[in-house]
């Protein structure tokens, strides 16, 4: 892909917005539904997501010269997992308890479409430093979603945001917004309105 | 966490109760983009069984192996090559026994490469210390219940399309919504019964 615009501004609010991973392109959302039912949970994946997204599509970018096209998807993984074992050890050396309640969904990481997408579609064909910003914005974007999704999630579950109390003591928790489902719904909403803003905007949907 | 479970319920828990797509949210990338089409989504549905009950097996002997010696921390990465492994195998079996089975299936094996359902489910394995029986039974069921949600999706998302919905909600919107409701319908069977 040779259109695409590569200056850091315009990298920046393609991935923040116009084509948001989550919202757009509908990208990475199995781990994006899973933790987003506390906000502490939410924030530390979604720097992990970040942290790696950024890191991998360097790399990505900086080795694509010796990488044979026909191998480099396993090539890709295995820098994915690299950086997603070092989020790993990281957390458990440092956040026990976050690292124990996101379970599995930091090891999935790698599945995420989202690092993949971005390494497949920018890194492979752009310069290092643009690669490093695209993944970090990319990984901002779908922070974005996230955090707005598990805002409501943990205010009408939990009556709290962060942990603290932030809804009156008599407040009677919704328990759907805890249960699944809630995350659908959410993210459904969250897709609408976007595309609706997007729409009258007159942008390309 | 306790591995007395008897593998009747630990099957039909993993097909309906904690389906792996609508509880735990895994192999949902596929799972939108595929289940447009029904046809296709019986042959992702099918593969993806096949393949979660046999990764799941070879990942818990894999596992064991790591753990002898030491080195649990490399599971990520090995897990992935074993998923890879076993996908490219079996694209090369089929392709040998059944050529009609191969074109149905054949596209739809390397997107379960990096379908989270299968890595989720070994993670997941690896997390409640499942036996061996155990950890196939619980592959199997997954795949199952994966293959039983696409198909639903699918044919509720024929008769979406048809239907009068607002613009921003097209396409992704509803079948995020749709899937709302389905996660909905299946909390319902969480009563019967619960695997951790």
């Amino acid at each position: 892909m040779s259109d695409i615009d590569t200056r850091p501004g315009a990298i920046l609010k393609n991935n923040l917005w116009t084509s948001n991973p989550i919202f757009m392109q509908v990208l990475g959302i199995c781990s994006a539904l899973a933790v987003t039912n506390l906000l502490t949970n939410t924030a530390i994946m979604a720097i992990g997501v970040t942290f790696v997204t950024g890191l991998s599509s360097l790399t990505v970018s900086l080795i694509k010269k010796w990488i044979p096209r026909k191998v480099r998807m396993i090539v890709q993984t295995l820098i994915i997992a690299f950086y997603v074992i070092i989020v790993d050890i990281a957390l458990k050396a440092y956040l026990p308890e976050i690292s124990r309640s996101l379970g599995p969904y930091v090891g999935l990481i790698i599945t995420n479409c989202i690092i993949m997408g971005r390494a497949e579609a920018f890194a492979q064909s752009n310069d290092p430093l643009p690669s490093l910003w695209d993944g970090l914005t990319s990984g901002a974007g779908y922070m974005g979603v996230l955090m707005v999704i598990a805002v409501f999630r943990e205010l009408l579950g939990f009556g709290t945001l962060f942990g603290y109390q932030i809804l009156p003591a008599n407040f009677v928790p919704w328990t759907i917004m805890v249960m699944p489902p809630s995350a659908f719904f959410l993210l459904g909403i969250v897709i609408w309105v976007g595309k609706s803003i997007m729409n009258r905007e007159g942008a390309p949907a | 966490m306790t591995p007395v479970i008897s593998p009747f319920a630990l099957f039909f828990a993993s097909i309906f109760t904690s389906n792996i797509l609508l509880a735990n949210f895994l192999g949902m990338c596929s799972f939108i983009s595929i289940s447009k089409d029904m046809k296709s989504s019986n042959g992702l549905g099918l593969a993806v069984t096949v393949v979660l009950t046999v990764t799941t097996a070879v990942n818990w002997g894999v596992l064991q192996l790591l753990e002898m010696l030491g080195l649990e921390y490399l599971r990520f990465i090995v897990f992935i090559i074993v998923i890879a492994a076993v996908v490219q195998m079996l694209e090369m079996i089929i392709d040998r026994v059944s050529q009609t089975l191969y074109m149905n299936l054949g596209i739809f094996l390397p997107l379960i490469t990096v379908n989270c359902a299968v890595l989720g489910v070994s993670l997941f394995m690896e997390i409640r210390d499942y036996s061996f029986w155990q950890s196939v039974i619980f592959g199997f069921g997954s795949g199952l219940g994966w293959w039983l949600a696409i198909m639903l999706l699918s044919a509720i998302r024929q008769r979406v399309e048809k239907a009068p919905v607002p613009a921003g909600l097209k396409g992704a919107g509803i079948t995020m919504i749709t899937i709302g409701f389905m996660a909905m319908a299946f909390i319902g069977f969480s009563g019967m019964l619960s695997v951790q």
